[in-house]
């Protein structure tokens, strides 16, 4: 299988960990990811607080590099990537008038039939699915994780086109499939306050706070997220969290790419396990010597 | 909102209405207050205004009410209130239209960090092409002078070297000309 691969910005700064462990999973898999040559911001969290054009125009200007690669799918891991370019073709789908004014600003056509695609969406269905258990080499059953999905993967679902908005239950079934407990738990689509990680940080600190607490309460040892700003409003903020609330969460926080890979065996180095700044190392520690 | 406040409502303030619509594609007048969105809104506390009482605001043309709220600054683009409307209100996309609005008539923005963020931002994209961290947080720094916020975290994210700690320039001469291109389209 190849794919043209769109890492965005994080994945290449603050999320090298998720870049990292992707490769590291779909090479396991025998997933063949090509970076597109010079891609450019999708424009994130800021561009649709300015300009709806500018926010449309971004994504689709990325869109039409496909055309070079002769491929047509295109691997999105970043959640809030995903979304910026699913609502953008969607966009341009829906309204004419933004359609002639996109074409007009990238000095190009608009790509509406690239398929944009998140990993989670490729690893739950088959092929995929059922190869995953014969890649499990290391058992990870003692591990209870909680899957959290953020707010882009699954809103607006008629957009997204990935799993149940309210109740998602794919990451759920991927890490499952890599021999890992999943818990039921209430936070799955809560937001974590999102772009407020440096404009208005308490925010972020009180709603982070809110989902790792509920985490705690379903039993969970760690968070799996899909997403570099959940990852960094959730793994960054415990200080913040422990002088706010008076103790410190102690919360592993991993990317789902982590996990999987940990229970292939690939090395941690590759996965990055040491890139957190809440220790997530010494949680495999502990559940290795259960094997 | 203050109820005590009489409402004037003139026919010229469906202007701003209407201005919204064309503005955002977003039709308001769907909207019967059912207030699924404000029940379902994570930040719904730190408002001002409800979501719903802001899309009121907009139904009624009170442009005054609707730009002095702190409301669509605080929203966090979940992205929740447009997926749950029984009236397929597209709730966020009201709230970046009023905000991009607020900018084009370059009025005050009520909660200024928000806007700053944006802009520190979009001034990285035109240099870089890609996000350059360090390089964004520090014009955010200089534009909202809070420069010990978030130190120690900083510290940290760099000891674990989670940051570049220099730019790129891949696609930067790209996202320059489109974006001069949108500002020119919008000003047409």
């Amino acid at each position: 299988m190849k794919y043209a691969y769109y890492p965005g910005c994080s994945l290449h700064s603050t999320g090298k960990e998720f870049d990292s462990s992707l490769k590291a999973v779909c090479n396991a898999m025998d997933i063949d990811l090509v970076e597109i040559n010079k891609w450019v911001c999708c424009g994130s969290t800021a561009a649709h607080n300015v300009s709806r054009l500018m926010a449309t125009a971004l994504p689709m200007a990325n869109l039409m590099l496909l055309q070079d690669m002769n491929l047509n799918e295109v691997i999105v891991p970043c959640a809030e990537c995903f979304s910026k370019f699913k609502i953008a073709q969607h966009n341009v789908k829906t309204d004419k008038k933004l359609k002639r004014e996109v074409i007009k600003a990238i000095h190009n056509d608009c790509n509406e039939d690239a398929k944009i695609i998140h990993p989670l969406s490729i690893f739950s269905e088959e092929p995929l699915l059922s190869t995953i258990p014969t890649l499990v080499k290391r058992d990870l059953s003692g591990l209870k994780v909680a899957c959290y999905y953020g707010c882009l993967l699954t809103r607006p679902p008629e957009v997204t086109e990935f799993d149940i908005a309210e109740y998602p239950v794919t990451m759920d079934n991927v890490l499952r499939a890599a021999g890992i407990s999943t818990v039921d738990w209430s936070h799955k689509t809560i937001c974590c306050g999102a772009s407020f990680a440096l404009s208005k940080p308490d925010i972020v600190v009180n709603l982070s706070h809110n989902i790792i607490e509920d985490a705690k309460s379903a039993g969970a040892d760690a968070i799996a997220v899909a997403c570099p700003m959940c990852h960094a409003n959730l793994d960054t903020r415990q200080d913040d969290m422990e002088k706010k609330f008076g103790t410190h969460p102690q919360m592993p926080i991993l990317y789902f790419t982590q996990l999987m890979g940990y229970s292939f065996d690939i090395s941690p180095a590759i996965l990055m396990l040491n890139k957190h700044l809440t220790d997530a190392e010494s949680l495999f520690e502990q559940i290795s010597q259960h094997v | 909102m203050n109820t005590d406040e009489v409402i004037q409502i003139k026919e010229k303030s469906f202007s701003f209405t209407d201005t919204v619509a064309a503005v955002g594609g977003i039709d308001v007048s769907f909207c019967y207050q059912c207030g699924k969105c404000a029940t379902g809104c994570p930040l719904v506390h730190e408002m001002d205004l409800t979501p719903t009482q802001l899309i009121h605001a907009v139904q009624l043309g009170l442009k005054d009410t609707v730009y002095n709220s702190k409301t669509m600054w605080l929203c966090a683009s979940c992205l929740t209130c447009s997926t749950r409307c029984p009236q397929k209100v597209d709730i966020a996309e009201v709230m970046d239209t009023v905000k991009i609005l607020i900018q084009r008539e370059k009025k005050k923005a009520t909660v200024p960090s928000v806007l700053k963020f944006s802009k520190s931002f979009i001034d990285n994209l035109k240099l870089f092409g890609r996000l350059y961290e360090l390089g964004m947080i520090a014009e955010l720094k200089l534009r909202t002078l809070n420069f010990t916020q978030d130190l120690a975290m900083g510290i940290k994210m760099l000891k674990k070297h989670k940051f570049n700690l220099f730019p790129g320039i891949s696609g930067s001469r790209e996202v320059r000309k489109i974006l001069s291109q949108v500002r020119k389209q919008e000003k047409a």
